[in-house]
Order: C-alpha cells, then structure tokens, then sequence
C-alpha cells in the first residue's frame, strides 16, 4: 500500500532570499556544503520564533495539523542548527506548498503582488507597468520534474557556454565543457560584471 | 482609480513606511484626478487590531490598490475578501513622490 499523500502547506510570505551564506571561512577556495532547508521550513520559524505564534496557530495558518507543524518546525530547527555549527550555506527551496492566493513578483521594480481579481489576468506590474513579471502562483515543489520550472540557466564567465540550471546542483559544482571552468548563476552579482 | 501608500510623514518627501497597520500616514492617490490626500493614521499606537481599524479607513476611501513594506497575517485574509490589490514593495528608502511617479507612467 502507498502512504498517504502529503498534505499541501500554505506559504503566506515567500523568503527574501534564497539562502545564506557563512563568512569567514579559513578555506575560502573550496565552496561550503549546503543544507536544504524546504519552503514550509522556513514558513515554520517565521511563524513560530518571527510571529511568536504557538504551534496550534501556527499550525491553522499553514493549514496542516498542529503534530505535523511541530515536526516540520522540529525539522528546520535541526537544519538551521546544522547550517550554523557546521559552517554550511542554507539554501531555502522545494517542499510540498502552495502560495497563499496568487503572487506575482515583477522583475524591474522588485515588487511583490496579488490578484484579487482572479478573472482578470493582469500581466503588468502594478507599480511600474513592466511586463516582466514572474508568477509564484501554486507552485508545488513536487519531485525534480517539477524542479525544472526554474529557469534559472548556468553559465561559464569564461567563454559564455550556457546550460539550463539543474535542481539542487550548486552552479559551481558544474563545469564548463570548454574551458573547464566552475560555472556562475547567470544574472547573478558575479556575472553582472562580465 | 485610487491607491494608498503607507508614508512615515505627510509631505511628498516622505518615505515609504514598512508596516501597514502602523503607518503614521496614509497617501489617498487617485490615479484619475491625480488629487491625494494625506489621512494621518490614529490607530498607530492601538495596543492591538491596528492592522483592521488600518483596513478599514482605507476601504472607506474606495482604494482598490495598497503599496506597503508589509502586511500582516490579519490583513491578507481581509483584503483578500475585500477585493483589494496588496502590493508589497521591499524598498525603504523610496519617496512617495518617486512612488506616485512610477504610478503614473502608464
């Protein structure tokens, strides 16, 4: 017989970032570990230790039981706990969530928003009227398949060689085919300056 | 139309204010009349319920759209129903008039 299937958790706030990183590293050439720490992880402590809500109001909120929130709090504790003692970056994704109502996040001005009309599509900024927005609707972090919604791509800062983004695979642990160079987040700080 | 921006003062120079509920002052803009208007925000002190008594005297004004730092877990529910359009801008040190501005490029 197959388990029951996992019940969706509701995220109300997405994270800022999408993760930490420690400094002051004695071995500053070789890249950290990494910790995954799931969305309904981090939606746990802001709840809890953010909010200061007990775990049964935690618990309604992310519509899950109150047992099943104390484990997923239990759980991101021991992440965090890991991450700090051990010197390990935390990287916040997957989990088995959904947003709230539907979110939208525009590119240009780094504005967050809803759709209260959900009849109407609305495929602008409500801000700056840029038509780059990105949608965090109902996005379920299912299995690796569903991973491949990121379109994040990894790129060389040598020769420019690109491949789409591979779940759960630091960019710098792929390397160029070309000139066998760590690749680089594309569009990130680092490769602003190329 | 008109939008609300939660201000930390009651001039165009004042900056964006993070928190809704408990905001110092409220900006009323209509985006057709391009008229706004300041309401200061009395519930700011409240020991609690800032964020609905905030809800409410913008909902008075017919606002269909709210540009804040953040919004509380009270509010989401609330304006979700009332059909009105929460924009979450992370940008402290934006002015109101640069807000207005980028409003009205359309």
């Amino acid at each position: 017989m197959s388990p029951r299937p996992i019940k969706l958790r509701k995220i109300s706030n997405p994270p800022l970032v999408s993760g930490f990183k420690p400094y002051g590293a004695k071995d500053t050439d070789k890249d950290p570990e990494v910790v995954f720490l799931q969305y309904e992880e981090y939606e746990a402590i802001r709840l809890c230790d953010y909010e200061k809500l007990n775990h049964l109001h935690a618990s309604e909120i992310m519509n899950v039981s109150r047992p099943t929130l104390t484990r997923i709090y239990a759980k991101a504790r021991e992440k965090m706990a890991e991450a700090i003692v051990l010197g390990k970056q935390l990287i916040i994704e997957g989990g088995k969530i959904y947003f709230d109502s539907e979110w939208f996040s525009c590119k240009t001005c780094g504005c967050f928003f809803n759709n209260p009309e959900k009849q109407d599509d609305n495929k602008e900024c409500p801000l700056c009227n840029s038509k780059d927005i990105i949608i965090c609707e109902e996005f379920i972090y299912e299995d690796e398949e569903s991973f491949s919604r990121c379109h994040d791509i990894c790129v060389c800062p040598v020769c420019g060689f690109e491949k789409p983004h591979g779940f759960r695979i630091p960019c710098r642990n792929e390397i160029c085919p070309e000139c066998h160079q760590h690749l680089i987040r594309k569009g990130s700080l680092h490769t602003k300056n190329i | 139309m008109k939008t609300a921006i939660t201000s930390t003062g009651n001039t165009l120079e004042s900056k964006l204010d993070q928190r809704f509920g408990r905001c110092a002052y409220f900006v009323i803009y209509d985006t057709e009349t391009t008229g706004m208007e300041f309401i200061p925000n009395h519930s700011k002190d409240a020991q609690e319920g800032a964020g609905p008594a905030a809800v409410q005297l913008v909902a008075s004004r017919d606002v269909r759209k709210i540009i804040s730092g953040e919004f509380g877990i009270k509010i989401k529910s609330l304006l979700d129903r009332l059909k009105i359009q929460m924009i979450v801008l992370k940008e402290p040190e934006k002015t109101i008039n640069e807000i207005i501005e980028m409003l009205n490029k359309k």
